[in-house]
């Protein structure tokens, strides 16, 4: 450092000492820190829209109209001054959009009326209104005002759509085996190899099963008409400030009195909302509704996944830590492991395309399922590929950390072993493996957080906007490892990317983010605490 | 040999060399059964690896390169047909820094067995107890069986190394080192135990503690950068050396 002056005493040691360094990094910490608690905060405020209860607004405007809704926020506006409120208003079918710019100078009053209500639709979105009346299922009106009466309207509707989806599962139930002899019927009409006879035959079966089962199933079809019949007369009519509108119960998931709300009743609705999130199926095209299959097909593929690269990946260390020497196969091997972990995903997608999808389930198809075909079975994208070909992707992470792991192994073990007359395979199982627990399940972890973030690969391996059925069901064999699925990762992208209505689907997506987050972290916390276990019985590795 | 019975470990012409360094140079020793032989020598020389020849645990380094032959009770255990396991179950050995594998004490003890496929409780409780009284460790960790061997002091971690290798019964037992970072009470009480096992067993004990070697040692091996210097009785060599070398180390004048 350049110094004119003569100095007795050295300089300060804050730049001499590494003082600069210190506080460089201290800061590049800090801003770290900062950038995580932004995006949690950024996540979970977003997210929050979608499960607490907003207040709902009605606003008078200066042209003597009307609007009911709840203030999502002010727009930008473009001259830099205040822009217009964004209120979502609801009631699709009213007028296509349910969000509504509205310029503040126009509002001449607002107020939060106690009688107003957001109404959960299973269709058309939510609707929003002051309460006017409601109509029972016997058709007698219920007037404003008596509490009791249109809850227990409500929840004698609720009861009748839950009888309703009953009636209509027993129906499909007691129609399934027509419609399997119907599709082997189907199949062997198109099928080129059968002959006229058998032909024949088919087309019988299906007819004597028709006539069989007809009674029964016109019973049903009566009783379950019956019910429409009753739920299509009954509604809530709701004033949205320009109209009255009806609601059918019929599509009533949930009706909330948004403005009497007390703090412990907003906390209870959250909950259910995080509930229903989290335990229902999407709608909408995925902008409502939970998230329940993308949840589950997430869990089922990453369980998959760890079932299929644990054995493999820790096998693979333990051959190249233990049992291989420094040759240069051995280096080409371990060279070549480290590298697999910087392909881009995309090639690890286009690799279980061409190799899992076309390639074996071509093959599977074609000896097990050829009377399916030409519509593939396995040979299309479905979570076993798309958990096969994420197998792939994390073996390097399994590997190297195991390695890890089994490195961390004192040496003295091992000899200590091989000297009491352990054979390699005891030492192994024994000393070595136990020992090489935690880098084993860091392992675990890394390629979990990994194959739960993905999405890429799993677009062109299996993972769909919307299955039609769970890759697990009643119906035997339970596990289907053909189907389609959902996950969550795909799911964001889909949500924030592909909606048509993005003011609906953004609080959506940022939950789905949220819970994705969740996931990942509630996994690593998991395993740290499993592995914090497994670590105090070896407390030597720490030192 | 002062007796004229067989030797049980004999070395003849072992030499010994990781990569190009030399370890041992042609060793010709023969250690009597049921004696105690020391094994001293200056830090670096060989005793190490001297005994790791003896049930065969230089394999598991790489380069390493042996030439002449070693006997264990007059088996040849440098060809490839010796099946290490039951070598090492025969030939003990304690390791110069103790290595308690990470789990209860009780099963440290009983490790060997149960490799060789020891099953029944009863038996091995039986066996955990008995090695333990002749380490002389059964007093202080009776009561403490299930808990970790990680948690014993290092003293008790050395003498519950030496239970461990008794477990297997071996015939001969080999010991690198196993007072050198006791304290002269632990020191006395594996000194104690070694003279007491010495009815039973061929022991070889490298120590540094020329004391130690006179106390307990009825012979004595004195090697010196891979060489065997002397070879002979306790007594003898430190009261009357034959090579002026042994004389040196002994009376302190290096090492
Ligand atoms: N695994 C190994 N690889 C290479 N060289 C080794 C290895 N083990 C020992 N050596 C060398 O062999 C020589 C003898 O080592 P050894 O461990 O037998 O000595 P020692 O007499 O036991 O010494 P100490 O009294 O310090 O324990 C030393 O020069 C050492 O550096
Ligand atoms: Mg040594």
């Amino acid at each position: 450092m350049p110094d004119s002056e003569p100095r007795v005493l050295p300089r300060p040691p804050l730049l001499a000492h590494g003082g600069a360094g210190v506080l460089t990094t201290a800061l590049a910490t800090l801003l770290v820190l900062l950038m995580l608690a932004v995006l949690l905060w950024v996540v979970a405020a977003n997210a929050a829209v979608w499960f607490w209860p907003a207040p709902v607004w009605e606003l008078e405007l200066a042209d003597g109209s009307r609007v009911v809704g709840e203030i999502v926020r002010r727009e930008p506006a473009r001259d830099g001054g205040l822009g217009p409120l964004l209120l979502k208003v609801g009631n699709r079918e009213l007028g296509g959009d349910d969000h509504l710019a509205v310029d503040e100078a126009a509002i001449i009053v607002r107020r939060r009326p106690q009688d107003a209500v957001a109404i959960e639709r299973s269709v058309g979105g939510e609707a929003l209104g002051r309460f006017l009346s409601c109509r029972s299922l016997e058709g007698e009106a219920v007037p404003p005002g008596d509490d009791q009466a249109l809850a227990a309207a409500l929840a004698a509707a609720a009861a009748e759509r839950r009888a309703l989806r009953r009636e209509r599962a027993r129906h499909a139930r007691v129609r399934r085996p027509l419609t399997e002899a119907e599709h082997a019927f189907e199949r062997l009409r198109r099928s080129s190899a059968a002959d006229a006879h058998d032909l024949a035959d088919a087309e019988r079966a299906a007819a004597t099963l028709r006539e069989q089962l007809r009674p029964r199933l016109e019973t049903l079809e009566a009783a379950i008409r019956e019910r429409e019949r009753r739920l299509a007369g009954a509604a809530v009519i709701l004033d949205t400030g320009a109209v009255s509108l009806e609601v059918g119960m019929a599509t009533v998931e949930r009706l909330t009195w948004s403005n009497r709300l007390g703090p412990l009743q907003r906390a209870l609705h959250a909950a259910g909302s995080a509930l229903r999130f989290l335990f229902s199926a999407p709608r909408e095209a995925n902008t409502e509704g939970g998230v329940f299959p993308a949840l589950f097909g997430t869990v089922l593929m990453v369980l998959l996944m760890s079932v299929a690269v644990m054995p493999l990946g820790v096998l693979a260390a333990v051959y190249l830590h233990e049992y291989a020497g420094d040759g240069p196969l051995q280096w080409v091997a371990d060279r070549a492991i480290h590298n697999l972990a910087g392909v881009p995903s995309i090639v690890f997608g286009m690799f279980g395309l061409a190799f899992f999808v076309y390639g074996v389930g071509g093959a599977v198809d074609r000896s097990l399922f050829a009377d399916e075909l030409p519509s593939p079975t396995f040979g299309t994208g479905g979570i076993l590929w798309a958990s096969l070909t994420l197998a792939v992707l994390t073996i390097p992470v399994v590997v190297v950390a195991t390695r890890e792991g089994l490195q961390a192994v004192p040496s003295s073990w091992r000899e200590g072993a091989r000297a009491l007359g352990a054979n390699r395979l005891q030492t192994l199982l024994q000393i070595v493996l136990p020992a090489a627990l935690p880098g084993i399940l860091t392992g675990l972890i890394l390629a979990i957080s990994r194959a739960a973030g993905e999405v890429a690969p799993l677009m062109l391996t299996g993972a769909v906007k919307l299955a039609p059925a769970l890759p697990v069901d009643g119906e035997p064999p339970f596990l289907h490892l053909h189907r389609k699925f959902m996950h969550l990762s795909f799911h964001v992208y889909d949500v924030s990317m592909q909606s048509p209505n993005i003011e609906a689907a953004k609080p959506m997506a940022f939950a789905s983010t949220l819970l994705l987050l969740v996931l990942v972290v509630v996994v690593n916390l998991t395993a740290i605490l499993v592995r914090r276990r497994v670590r105090a019985a070896y407390r030597v590795l720490e030192g | 040999m002062t007796q004229g019975d067989d030797p049980v470990l004999e070395t003849r012409e072992l030499s010994l060399h990781y990569g190009p360094v030399r370890a041992l140079a042609e060793v010709d020793l023969r250690v009597p059964g049921r004696r105690i032989t020391a094994v001293i020598g200056p830090s670096g020389c060989g005793k190490t690896t001297l005994l790791r020849c003896f049930n065969r645990m230089n394999d598991a380094y790489p380069k390493v390169r042996v030439s002449g032959r070693v006997f264990v009770e007059g088996v040849d255990v440098t060809t490839s047909e010796v099946d290490l396991e039951s070598l090492r179950k025969r030939v003990g050995m304690v390791f110069q820094k103790s290595n308690p594998f990470p789990m209860s004490i009780r099963r440290n003890v009983t490790f060997g067995p149960r490799m060789s496929g020891v099953r029944d409780p009863a038996r091995l409780a039986e066996i955990a107890e008995h090695s333990l009284r002749l380490a002389d460790l059964w007093a202080e960790v009776s009561h403490r069986l299930d808990e970790s061997a990680l948690d014993l002091s290092g003293g008790q971690q050395q003498r519950l190394c030496i239970a461990r290798a008794l477990a297997n019964e071996p015939d001969i037992l080999l010991l690198d080192e196993p007072a050198s970072s006791l304290d002269p009470i632990s020191t006395a009480k594996i000194e104690d135990t070694l003279v007491r096992l010495k009815e039973r067993y061929t022991i070889v004990i490298v120590t540094h503690n020329l004391q130690q070697a006179a106390r307990v040692a009825d012979f004595t091996a004195f090697l010196m950068a891979g060489r065997l210097v002397e070879f002979g009785a306790t007594a003898r060599m430190f009261t009357n050396p034959r090579e002026k070398l042994s004389e040196d180390y002994i009376t302190g004048r290096f090492g």
